[in-house]
């Protein structure tokens, strides 16, 4: 995709978007909701026609081609099986209007069923099985035309946590074991990096970022993406010589060539950490403990330092010794972080 | 202290738990409200209709019984040739609602939402035109087309009019009820072309709506009388007036009433069943 361009009105929902996915690639895009990331997926799947910019798909300008002439795969937020079909005719469809033979597609919708673990409800109505299920199937029936790419548009939204999660797995493993190449969107970032190869966050119609998962998180581009992407905590500062110092640590810089001058450093809560110190009566990094949220093999432990509050995320067993209230030193791993010096930023310092 | 705590878990265990005595006391009283509303209204409707059978099979002496009324629907003049246009006029004034409104209906919900609420209006527009203001309007239209002497299946263009309504209320909430925007997406994103979507997608998925379009629109022809005879048409309701008008026919008249009315009952059971069996497959 080059230069693609979309706007609704006054809106502009794509402004000249770029992104090139590799054969067999997986990727995930992220951003709030109306970020572009939807329409992205749409343009992709002809679905909607872009105001400006090319689609190539293999060498070919696919552009001004309509959808149903596009070969791609697709998997909505909704529940889109047809009611009136079984799930076997629900996934022979595609094959169907390819005048496919009906021995062929039905052995195809088979395979394909087998392999989203479904072959047993090939003769259910989409009424007679469950969301998850239906999920899957409509999984199958975007794979069973052997789509050039499969578009992914938020599939697990309407799903409970742990059927999301089970799914989210399986897309993944049948998306590798096909080599298909894939372009999913979703605004939930936890989904987004456990299943891509690569990431691309999205703001205001453009990509912020495309990386790997573990790059997008631990060296976001910039402010938007580190707080889009995980938690984090926004500490007044001061950049001088390619560092930041925050409440007397010296940080280094993501970007080294950032000027000097007060700024908010981004530090996520995993990088700090806390020792209870009851003897420590004042000092920059010397808080209280006022919330502690269970997160199952870690918890969130808030500290209030006074002017401003932290986050930090501990192993559960180490935040178990801790009580709301109690006094605690807070310290700050030396990575490298990203500031944010935007106005709103400087006028926090 | 016990007491309450016992008095407390019961109550909570079971919220809708009431004495047994209560329960049954409440179930009789339901039941003969429901009993008395049923036969209220049984009597109300029935009654009419009984007594139409009854005076339909009335025999020359009065308290006797003979199907001769019956039998004289053949031999009655211009009442088979009524019966028959009407049920053309049924049949055609069908096909055009479903040729017309379900694929532009479709379409509208499609593609072109922003005219929706206008083609709405438009389509509920003749409930709002009296019969007979309609007829004034149409008349002049009417006599250039009798000119060509068309019969009186001309009426099919206006009973198309006088159906859209109905037909449009039926067709309008079986399209809400199913999603036909993301069903059409997954169609096409699967190769489908529009017609194929309209015609494999969404129309099997709204089939209920269509047959209750089609059952009102059918009740609408058989039942209509004003327009057919204002425009000089001879159609069953026109004919019954005609018939009840010569006195020693009444006999025929209502036996023919009640013909047509068996006949309306017999399609509603039809199509129901239809409806019930294409929903069933899928429950």
């Amino acid at each position: 995709m080059e230069g693609l361009r979309r706007t609704y009105g006054q809106v502009v929902a794509l402004d000249g978007l770029d992104l090139t996915l590799q054969p067999g690639e997986l990727i995930a895009l992220l951003g709030p909701s109306g970020c572009g990331k939807t329409t992205t997926l749409r343009l992709l799947a002809g679905l909607e026609d872009a105001d400006g910019g090319t689609i190539t798909v293999a060498g070919r300008d696919i552009s001004h081609l309509s959808a149903s002439k596009r070969d791609m795969g697709m998997v909505f937020q909704a529940y889109s099986l047809f009611p009136h079909m079984t799930v076997r005719q629900n996934v022979a469809f595609g094959l169907r209007l390819r005048r496919v033979s009906k021995e062929a597609r039905d052995r195809r919708a088979l395979e394909m069923l087998e392999l989203v673990g479904l072959s047993a409800q090939a003769d259910r109505y989409a009424s007679q099985i469950s969301g998850g299920q239906q999920q899957r199937v409509a999984l199958a029936r975007a794979l069973a035309i052997e789509p050039k790419v499969l578009l992914l548009d938020e599939p697990l939204s309407a799903l409970d946590a742990k059927v999301r999660a089970q799914l989210r797995d399986q897309i993944r493993r049948i998306q590798l074991e096909l080599g298909i190449t894939t372009l999913f969107v979703t605004h939930d970032q936890e989904e987004a990096l456990a299943i891509a190869d690569r990431v691309g966050v999205m703001r205001e119609g453009r990509i912020e970022q495309l990386a790997p998962p573990t790059e997008v998180y631990s060296r976001p581009a910039t402010s938007f993406v580190a707080e889009f992407v995980g938690l984090t905590n926004r500490l007044p500062g001061e950049v001088r010589n390619g560092r930041v110092s925050v409440r007397g640590c010296e940080l280094p810089l993501v970007d080294a060539a950032t000027p000097d001058g007060p700024a908010v450093a981004l530090v996520r809560p995993e990088a700090v950490t806390l020792a209870v110190d009851e003897g420590q009566e004042s000092g920059p990094l010397v808080g209280t403990v006022i919330a502690i949220t269970f997160l199952g093999a870690t918890s969130r432990v808030t500290v209030d330092l006074g002017s401003t509050t932290v986050m930090a995320q501990l192993p559960t067993a180490d935040a178990a010794a801790l009580a709301a209230g109690s006094q605690v030193t807070l310290t700050i791993r030396p990575d490298p972080v990203l500031v944010s010096v935007d106005k709103v930023a400087a006028s926090e310092a | 202290m016990v007491a309450v705590n016992v008095l407390g878990e019961g109550a909570l265990a079971d919220p809708s738990a009431s004495p047994p005595g209560m329960q049954v006391g409440r179930r009789k009283r339901l039941n003969l409200f429901r009993w008395v509303t049923f036969t209220i209204f049984g009597l109300f409707f029935f009654l009419p209709l009984l007594a139409m059978i009854r005076f339909s099979l009335e025999g020359k002496k009065a308290g006797t019984f003979s199907a001769t009324a019956w039998r004289q629907i053949p031999s009655t003049p211009g009442l088979l040739s009524a019966i028959e246009i009407t049920l053309e006029l049924a049949v055609i004034t069908c096909a055009v609602i479903l040729v017309l409104l379900v694929p532009t209906m479709i379409w509208i919900r499609l593609r072109v939402q922003w005219i929706s609420r206008i083609f709405e209006f438009l389509c509920l527009l003749p409930l709002t035109i009296p019969a007979i203001v309609l007829v004034v309007g149409l008349q002049p239209i009417y006599n250039k087309i009798e000119h060509y002497s068309v019969s009186a299946l001309q009426l099919f263009w206006v009973y198309v009019i006088l159906a859209l309504p109905y037909a449009y209320r039926s067709l309008s909430a079986g399209l809400t009820a199913i999603d036909a925007t993301t069903l059409s997406e997954a169609a096409r994103s699967l190769g489908a072309s529009w017609f194929t979507v309209i015609l494999r997608v969404i129309v099997p998925n709204m089939w209920q709506a269509i047959i209750n379009a089609l059952l009102l629109t059918s009740a609408l022809v058989l039942g209509e009388f004003t327009i057919a005879e204002i425009l000089n048409d001879i159609t069953l309701q026109v004919a019954l007036f005609n018939i009840s008008r010569a006195t020693a026919n009444a006999g025929v008249l209502f036996s023919t009433s009640t013909a047509a009315l068996l006949f309306a009952f017999a399609l509603l059971l039809i199509l129901s069943y239809v409806g019930r069996r294409r929903r069933r497959g899928r429950a």
